[in-house]
């Protein structure tokens, strides 16, 4: 049995596991076999992370956060969390191997995961043109005519990267205003290969062996309109992934896990949740980091209200050697 | 490293179309994050299945001919060949048992 065992690998989850690590707590990071390292992976230039006044690439940033996690003595275990039964002193994890861990804290920090549209032929033209990731599938797109669907951030980051391979990148969005910071919204306006397409909504997606168009309904003028594009990345916005704790723990309104005031504390005893998967607003990894780092200071309070000898039964050092950095 | 041997735009006829085995081939790219992921996962399903299919993997920067021949525009790109024919495709990095079950008909 571990004290405590964080799920999740990005920003909140790693931040967790340096602080739960530096506590002695020796804690076990199921960090999921294909995502590990969260969002930021699949992102390039992250240039609002303190820190880094050059700017940062988003998988050396999370690099270096594992690396950190583990200098303290933070495992980090590349595998899935299947299912968790949460209730009572000793929490069960079960991984994607079949094997069962169990700890005396959880914290949970799933992250979110990216929205759809919900349109008809958004699954079987998935690899055919459309696409959730910019920087994976953008080199397939050279010379091609793309639509970016969203105003976020993230819309704009992905409109701009693409305009690298494009020759002319829509960006369709259902309002007049973006929702993205200034910076980020000034680069995609200044950016010559970007159409901006207001107050419409994608509501087909056009193409037999792969996407040729789309059709887009203007709301303020009631029209609808086709557009030639062979690409279609979808930058929406993200849901709190909480498949694996809904009906154990309580969640919000807004369906994120709900945490008590300023804290980390879900409704069960014992687990804690920090980053995107309690966030119905921020959504930065500098938030989740801060967050994440809650989360590990309530939960060392949390494990050392309980008697001695339960901490007796867990495995891992009080206080672990320092592993020397590794730096790649 | 990947122990599963790489083809290219000059070996895909002879080591993929031509082949008497069940291929997959893994479209993949060293930029691409979600294909660093998946490529240990199809190591060990390529080790465990050795019987019954051959993975192999194709570098798209490298290959452009084959990854625009089959159309591919999101890695990673898994293609099951038999017979010179694609007889699946999974698109994207998937945890193990999701991907063994969807390769099921393949590696049993």
């Amino acid at each position: 049995m571990r004290q405590v065992i964080i799920i999740g690998s990005g920003p909140a989850g790693y931040t967790a596991a340096i602080y739960a690590a530096r506590a002695g707590l020796a804690p076990l990071v199921i960090a999921s076999s294909v995502e590990a390292g969260g969002e930021l992976m699949n992102t390039t230039d992250v240039e609002n992370y303190p820190g880094f006044p050059e700017g940062v690439q988003g998988p050396d940033l999370m690099m270096s956060f594992e690396a950190q996690a583990e200098r303290f003595g933070a495992e980090i275990l590349l595998d899935d969390v299947t299912s968790v039964e949460l209730e009572g002193p000793v929490k069960k994890v079960t991984l994607g191997s079949g094997e069962v861990v169990e700890a005396l804290a959880v914290i949970v920090a799933t992250g979110s995961a990216y929205r759809k549209l919900g349109l008809a032929d958004e699954e079987r033209l998935t690899g055919r043109g459309v696409s959730w990731c910019a920087t994976c599938d953008g080199f397939f797109f050279k010379e091609k005519t793309i639509a970016v669907v969203g105003g976020g951030d993230s819309a704009m980051e992905e409109a701009t990267f693409l305009t690298r391979f494009a020759d002319k990148v829509y960006v369709i969005y259902r309002g007049d205003t973006l929702r993205a910071s200034l910076t980020m919204q000034q680069r995609a306006f200044d950016n010559e290969k970007i159409e901006f397409i207001w107050n419409s909504q994608v509501t087909a997606i056009n193409g037999e062996e792969s996407v040729t168009g789309i059709t887009v309904h203007n709301s303020a003028t009631g029209e609808d309109s086709t557009l030639e594009v062979q690409g279609l990345f979808i930058a929406i916005g993200s849901d709190p992934r909480t498949a694996l704790v809904s009906g154990q723990i309580d969640l919000s309104d807004d369906g994120t896990i709900a945490v008590e005031g300023r804290t980390s504390k879900t409704s069960l005893t014992g687990v804690f949740a920090a980053g995107d998967v309690t966030d119905p607003t921020y959504r930065q990894a500098v938030t989740a980091a801060g967050t994440g780092c809650v989360a590990a200071l309530d939960a060392e309070h949390y494990l050392a209200t309980l008697p001695a000898e339960t901490i007796a039964q867990t495995q891992g050092p009080a206080a672990p050697e320092e592993k020397e950095l590794v730096t790649s | 490293m990947s122990n599963v041997k790489a083809v290219t735009d000059a070996s895909f006829e002879n080591d993929v179309l031509k082949s008497e085995k069940t291929i997959l081939v893994d479209f993949w790219a060293e930029w691409c994050g979600p294909c660093r992921a998946v490529g240990p996962i199809l190591d060990q399903i390529s080790v465990e299945h050795s019987d019954k299919i051959e993975i192999v993997k194709l570098n798209v920067d490298d290959n452009p001919q084959t990854a625009a021949k089959y159309q591919i525009t999101s890695i990673p790109a898994m293609k099951v060949y038999q017979g010179g024919e694609v007889v699946k495709t999974v698109i994207g990095a998937k945890p193990k048992p999701q991907l063994v079950a969807e390769l099921a008909e393949f590696l049993a």
